[in-house]
């Protein structure tokens, strides 16, 4: 076990080193930097600036320079803001939290719940319309259903807020303020949700019609257990092993933020300051978000392996 | 799959063309009970047929702009109202369905294509191969998707590519985007094969990699790759959708079901005139979930190995 994660730990930190050379090459191809968008600036003291920024040297010398720093600790200045990227990350990344935790929790939730049932009731009439929503949710384009949303139940019928954390101009503390970040996170919320408990019922639905036809299942009921306790206590536990499998890859949702989804809803996290630093081609902080996000990727991939060999004894045989 | 099997019969190993035509025949036959993904079939074809023979029966299809038409709510003369530039929306939505469809299909052949051929040369010939082409996969499964491809938007729109031409590299992209977790999946159901009886009977025969590996091995990955490659579309749509909303796809005047919603970003226009963003976003809705349930419906009767 120590054996296969350190060797996938060494794996990873290399495909880490290649990526970041990549996204960084890719960056820098990228046209424009932020001096040149800015048109206040003559040409000299753009000169100048570049100088100052090191944007004048070659891309892999910045690259060398970039990873001294990032292994240190440090991911730059963002030049927009004139400010720590990592600042500006803690400043932004705990809102995008705040939406990603709370939606990953109700997707779980809602996805168990509605797996378990459908597949209980396998070709019901109940399951059939779960598979079709199923699909719904899975092919909705998210930018649109969050228009959609938007346009319905915040501009139509203003029962929600239409974007934002907190109104414009508000100056509410204490528990005024969070009833009102609760009222504006309600949308976007909903939409994440939305999105995200199709793919996983559809798993849950699956792997639970796998373990009901067990003969364990059988034996459970055989001994008298009321049905509930079946299901719930012999049937789930074990139609959720190979869904913690994809706790890990929730990870780089949970930090990354939405792009999406924070630029539809305003909502001030690290998609929409992404989005906001690309248009300013603010290659620090553009640079900084990329290998973060990709950082989580391959740490989530890696705990996924990992809970899965724990949780599953027969793989670690193997 | 004609062509694949008189070979196979010339080669001398009659008797596996009709059992696997048999294998296609009974597939049909069981989709065809799917009544879900019949309904599914049904409405993808309906809407090939809206958006690509639809506009022949449109008297707006000329794009011409009427400044006294500029919009106006639906009406009997335009049944979903006109833009600003006084142009029938129910048109250009036919049109725009035209090259979302296309470039859907279009990039989903070419993942496709690159993802199963560079997925079966890795599994088969394993060591080197496999190691390259893996890794490179894997780089590319690292880097995160949606950024990837703003950064490629980007150099797009640097590179002053002709908006007409933009569609063709928009599908590049997606396919870059796309294939190494395609490539993943051949990769798995390669290794697995290769390990078969009737793989090692080709060894036997002393047949080379070529045709083991053209006449022996792919037909045996067609049913995976169509299940792969239907499910492939709609998501490829929805990417287009996406990044031409974000203004790094395709662009206008070419209009696609993507830049279409992106007038939702106008404020008067997403408040007082959804007639101008709501079609579109529902057809790209319409058209992914029917393509969704028929590929379910294809990997149900086709795919071998036991669903997840």
């Amino acid at each position: 076990m120590s054996a296969f994660i350190t060797k996938r730990l060494l794996y990873t930190v290399v495909i880490l080193f290649a990526a970041s050379l990549l996204i960084f090459s890719l960056y820098a191809l990228t046209p424009g930097d932020f001096i040149t968008g800015n048109i206040k600036l003559t040409p000299e003291r753009k000169a100048e600036l570049r100088e100052i920024y090191g944007l004048n040297k070659p891309v892999l010398e910045r690259y060398a320079i970039w990873l001294k720093n990032a292994l240190h600790g440090d991911l730059g200045y963002s030049m927009a803001q004139q400010k720590p990227v990592l600042t500006l990350f803690n400043q932004y990344i705990w809102n995008s939290f705040l939406l990603a935790a709370v939606s990953t929790f109700l997707t779980w939730v809602t996805a168990v719940i509605i797996g378990c049932v459908a597949a209980y009731k396998q070709y019901s009439w109940f399951d059939t319309l779960v598979m079709v929503a199923i699909f719904a949710a899975m092919s909705l384009p998210s930018f649109f259903i969050g228009l959609f949303l938007i346009k319905i139940l915040a501009v139509d019928w203003k029962l929600l807020p239409p974007g934002g954390m907190i109104a414009t101009g508000s100056q509410a503390t204490g528990l005024a303020y969070v009833k009102e970040v609760i009222h504006h996170m309600t949308l976007p919320v909903i939409v994440m949700t939305i999105m995200g408990v199709g793919s996983l019922a559809r798993y849950i639905r699956g792997s639970m019609i796998d373990v009901i036809k067990q003969d364990y299942i059988r034996t459970a009921r055989a001994k008298g257990l009321k049905e509930r306790k079946v299901l719930f206590t012999h049937a789930l536990r074990n139609a959720m092993l190979p869904a913690i499998t994809l706790v890990g890859f929730e990870l780089p949702a949970l930090f990354g933020g939405s792009l999406i989804i924070e630029k539809i809803f305003n909502w001030p996290g690290i998609g929409q300051l992404y989005l906001t630093s690309f248009g300013l081609r603010d290659y620090p902080l553009l640079m900084g978000f990329t290998v973060l996000i990709a950082i989580l990727t391959v740490i989530g991939t890696l705990l996924s392996d990992i809970l899965y060999r724990v949780a599953d004894p027969r793989v670690r045989l193997q | 799959m004609s062509t694949i099997g008189s070979e196979i019969t010339k080669a001398g190993t009659a008797g596996t063309a009709p059992v696997r035509s048999s294998m296609w025949r009974q597939a049909a036959r069981r989709l065809l009970k799917n009544r879900l993904a019949m309904l599914g079939l049904a409405v993808v074809v309906f809407m090939f047929a809206f958006c690509f023979i639809g506009p022949l029966f449109s008297p707006y299809t000329d794009n011409k702009i009427h400044l006294a038409q500029m919009n106006k709510p639906p009406s009997p003369q335009h049944w979903l109202g006109t833009d600003a530039l006084g142009r029938d929306v129910l048109t250009r939505v036919m049109q725009a369905g035209r090259i979302s469809l296309t470039v859907g299909l279009a990039s989903m052949v070419l993942s496709v294509f690159i993802g199963s051929l560079l997925g079966a040369i890795a599994g088969y010939f394993r060591g080197i191969c496999d190691q390259i082409i893996m890794r490179l996969a894997d780089l590319l499964l690292t880097i995160p998707g949606l950024p990837l491809l703003f950064i490629l938007g980007a150099l797009l729109s640097d590179w002053k590519v002709p908006t007409e031409y933009r569609m063709y590299i928009v599908m590049l992209m997606l396919s870059l985007v796309n294939w190494p977790g395609l490539a993943r999946m051949v990769r798995g159901e390669v290794l697995s094969l290769r390990e078969r009886e009737f793989m090692q009977a080709a060894t036997v025969l002393g047949l080379r990699n070529r045709r083991k590996l053209f006449n022996h091995l792919l037909p045996n990955l067609v049913p995976l790759i169509i299940v792969i490659a239907s499910l492939n579309v709609g998501g490829a749509i929805l990417s287009e959708s996406v990044l031409s909303f974000f203004g790094l796809g395709v662009m206008p005047p070419t209009p696609t079901w993507g830049n279409m919603i992106d007038s939702a970003n106008n404020m008067i226009d997403f408040q007082k005139r959804p007639w101008l963003w709501i079609p579109p976003g529902f057809s790209i809705f319409a058209t992914v979930i029917a393509i969704n349930i028929f590929g379910d419906g294809l990997r149900d009767v086709l795919d071998p190995r036991p669903r997840k």
